[in-house]
């Protein structure tokens, strides 16, 4: 019955992949309904959600389950490090997108709009950034980077500092030096998500700055948006990764569970830094 | 492809895998990259066929002038519809079905290297399949705004635009996880001894291809995440009176776009690579030049992309730019089609029914480049731009390319899936009838495009009726003759003289060293690797 150590884990059939479609088919078609304000549209959702959710427990156990029971050799921990490598990198393409889209507003779009040959259209716009375009009436005042933004830089940092402490740890055998860093490390992403929820609300009823606020308020919050969702996902990965410690799972020699969160994290810590530069400093 | 269990069910593999699910659960549930692979192509011929018979009704409202079956706004439904179908649902999963049934062969290994994964990547293409043809029954009916998406009408639409987006991203997954899944053997499964320079030529263009996947889907994700929140959140993207562009969508899209014509394309350069030698007996002339040519061409496809937007006011320096990096892509792809030529040259050539696709692969894409260098150039662009000439460049390259080599790649690998040898003779009129149809079909609209004749309309001008005439006739023969080519696998599932493991007296490589059809299990040891080279 088992894999023999030095052979390739090839996976028993499973149907965790069809829930997972299902999953996803439910979200979809529930997401286009509640849309279009078709009243099912919450619930498809909600039991997509729950159906998701229900996947990844029992996907992930499974993982978990058949790594601690050694079924991975060498070979295949170096096939998970390709794999969350490109999966990583296939993440940077996703911010790129918007990132490209906020480059190609602040350089082409906006400075056009303004530009002579518009005169006609728009003859009271003038090219300035931040910018809700010309038929946006309303004031409203931009996010400054010093403040919560710059608090939320030092605090991504200090947890990419504190996660290389518990690697450290984890490598050293010293369990509790890395159930400290990695505690260290869940409550600033918990503190940093708290923080930018605040700044939302904070825009939201003072600053009268909304999604809905031109391009300006389209790129910031898509941007830091989709920065906090990854924050939130690394910070549940943390957790999983926390609890198993506690379990007592991962060996200074075999542990890549760990190091793809990690990497993970310095990714997200990555991304908002050019957050940081080029959404609210420049 | 069926019969693949059936025959491989005796073999004894070391004991492991205590239960096989039976029936249906067999497939839902399966890791198995044989089984997998099947899928793909079965869900892909399928789709080919719910994507043909779309074209159908486009070629039959353009029969004559005016309107004659179908509203306008249906007939952009199918326009829409009929091309995310045939790019996504037909020929992206045929090729990852070549990939998983074949590079696992090819390199030695025992599966792919995520195996539970790599169901998930297929058994996402249905919901995504469903969402798209399900969106045409929905009130305001399916996106019909063309494959491209385009604000401002892709915000305009209603919820069969939400349906397509949502496909979008599920299908943008898919393709993520089976790239990821494919890269990742090849760079980690290959059996000790193949370094990649020696690797076979499609797991070359299929690494290549992966990470062009990798880097470009989630583009396309973002810029339909996008239209979603200008669509229904009220974001300014799109709108220029909120500061935002709808062009800057067709910059993001074809960031995506012009990459994606390589993903289609790549793959299908590799099985080329592949017939070639085999039926002119002569190892691949030029590997190493033909392994740096993928990697060019994939490179320069991303700095290329507005040569779609030659017409939106852009700056005559972009104009050149563009012009001239989309020309240089013509050097690499020239360095392949000489390859294939020179591995011809001298060699002792035969010419069964792989090697006859291959070679109308070879003139009929060279054909769809040379239209594709015309377009490049902007001067013309500006005349063809949305007209049925650069309809028929592109299909030249999809379907003479991409799906001839897709069918060079069934007919050459179906004995080894099935045991079985096709029908020759039939197979043969397979080839001639798609051959001559195809062009009877697509040759004239490179008429009607430089005469004027705009794309993505279901009416148009009367002198443009004879070769409109000329061209539905033939796609009716073209889509006809693909029951032809059903007829022939169904056939060949079920009967047919029995396979040799290695068929093709030039095929060389490890997939030839199993038997056919080969066993549900193969390569669990690593094999070793005797020869100098491992590729062809
Ligand atoms: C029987 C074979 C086929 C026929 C007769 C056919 C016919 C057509 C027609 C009539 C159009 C609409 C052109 C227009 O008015 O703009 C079209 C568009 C298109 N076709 Fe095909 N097609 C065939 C196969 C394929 C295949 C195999 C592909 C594979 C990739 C493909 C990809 C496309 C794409 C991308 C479009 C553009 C859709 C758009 O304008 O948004 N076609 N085809
Ligand atoms: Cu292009």
């Amino acid at each position: 019955m088992n894999q023999q150590a030095s052979r390739y884990f090839v996976p028993d059939p499973s149907h965790y992949p069809l829930v997972g479609s299902v999953a996803l088919f439910l979200l979809a078609s529930g997401a286009a309904l509640w849309m279009n304000k078709y009243a099912p549209g919450p619930y498809v959702v909600l039991a997509g959600f729950a159906v998701l959710l229900f996947m990844l427990f029992a996907w992930f156990g499974r993982v978990i389950g058949e790594s601690e029971s050694g079924k991975y050799n060498k070979q295949v921990d170096f096939s998970f490090r390709w794999a969350m490598s490109w999966f990583i990198f296939s993440e940077v393409m996703f911010f790129a997108a918007f990132f490209g889209a906020l480059f190609y507003v602040r350089v082409l779009a906006v400075p056009d709009l303004a530009s002579a040959e518009q005169q006609l259209l728009w003859p009271d716009f003038s090219t300035s950034w931040p910018s809700a375009g010309p038929k946006f009436a309303e004031q409203f005042t931009p996010m400054h980077a010093v403040g919560i933004p710059l608090i939320n830089t030092l605090l991504l940092l200090s947890s990419g500092a504190t996660l290389t402490w518990a690697h450290w740890g984890l490598l050293a055998g010293k369990r509790d030096q890395l159930k400290l860093g990695l505690i260290l490390t869940i409550a600033l992403g918990l503190l940093f998500i708290s923080l930018q929820a605040y700044e939302y609300v904070h825009a939201y009823e003072e600053l009268n700055l909304k999604l809905t606020t031109g391009v300006y308020g389209s790129t910031f919050f898509m941007l830091t948006g989709f920065h906090g969702l990854h924050v939130t996902i690394g910070a549940t990965m943390l957790l999983v990764i926390f609890f198993r410690v506690m379990a007592g799972h991962f060996k200074p020699d075999h542990h890549f569970a760990f190091e793809a969160v990690a990497w993970y994290w310095h990714f997200v810590d990555v991304v908002w830094l050019c957050l940081f530069v080029v959404v609210y400093w420049l | 492809m069926e019969a693949t269990h059936v025959h491989g069910a005796g073999h004894a593999h070391g004991g492991d895998h205590a239960h096989h699910p039976k029936g249906i659960m067999r497939w839902i549930t399966t890791t198995n990259h044989k089984d997998i692979g099947t899928m793909y192509l079965w869900f892909s011929f399928t789709m080919f066929l719910v994507g043909g018979v779309m074209a159908l009704i486009l070629r039959a409202e353009l029969f004559q002038p005016g309107l004659q079956f179908v509203e306008p706004e249906f007939f952009n439904q199918m326009i829409t519809l009929h091309g995310l179908i045939m790019v996504f649902g037909a020929i992206m999963p045929a090729f990852v079905g070549f990939a998983n049934w074949m590079i696992p062969l090819m390199i030695g290994a025992p599966d792919m290297a995520f195996a539970r994964m790599n169901n998930w990547s297929f058994w996402l293409l249905p919901p995504a399949g469903i969402l798209l043809t399900a969106s045409m029954f929905v009130p305001g009916g399916a996106a019909g705004t063309g494959w491209t998406l385009y604000p401002p009408l892709s915000i305009q639409m209603g919820i069969g635009m939400d349906m397509a987006i949502f496909a979008i991203h599920i299908l943008g997954m898919s393709s993520i996880m089976g790239s990821i899944n494919i890269v990742t053997t090849i760079l980690n499964l290959r059996a000790p001894g193949m370094t990649l320079m020696r690797m076979p030529m499609f797991c070359w263009t299929w690494l290549i291809t992966g990470y062009l996947l990798i880097a470009v889907m989630p583009v396309l994700a973002g810029a339909v995440t996008m239209l979603l929140t200008d669509r229904h959140f009220g974001t300014s993207f799109f709108n220029a009176a909120g500061g935002g562009d709808p062009v800057l969508f067709q910059h993001i899209f074809w960031f995506f776009g012009h990459p994606e014509v390589y993903i289609i394309a790549l793959p299908a350069f590799g099985v080329v690579s592949h017939v070639i030698p085999a039926f002119a007996r002569k190892p691949l002339f030029g590997y190493t030049s033909m392994v740096y040519a993928i990697a060019a061409i994939a490179l320069i496809s991303f700095i290329v992309w507005a040569h779609h937007m030659y017409v939106v006011g852009m700056p005559v320096a972009g104009q050149l730019y563009f012009m001239y990096a989309t020309i240089l892509i013509a050097v690499p792809t020239g360095v392949k089609v000489f390859n294939w030529v020179a591995t011809m040259w001298r060699g002792s050539l035969t010419f069964e029914t792989p090697m006859l696709f291959a070679l109308g692969f070879l003139f009929l894409f060279t054909i769809g480049g040379f239209t594709g260098l015309v377009l490049s150039n902007t001067a013309v662009d500006v005349q063809l731009q949305d007209t049925y000439y650069v309809v028929a460049h592109f299909h030249y390259v999809m379907v003479a390319g991409a799906l001839f080599s897709a069918f060079a790649a069934v007919y050459y690998w179906l004995p080894k899936w099935t045991g079985h040898m096709y029908d020759e003779t039939l197979g043969k009129w397979h080839f001639w009838l798609s051959f001559i149809f195809f062009n009877i079909a697509f040759f004239p609209q490179h008429f009607l495009g430089l005469a004027g004749m705009p794309r993505r309309i279901p009416d148009y001008a009367l002198q443009f009726t004879d070769f409109n005439q000329v061209s539905t006739i033939g796609a009716f023969g073209f889509g006809l003759s693909q029951l032809l080519f059903l007829y022939i696998v169904l056939k060949t599932i079920r009967s047919g003289e029995k396979a040799a493991a290695k068929p093709w007296e030039g095929a060389t490589g490890l997939e030839w060293t199993v038997p056919s059809p080969a066993p549900y299990h193969t390569f669990e040891e690593p094999p070793v690797l005797t020869e100098a080279k491992g590729h062809a």
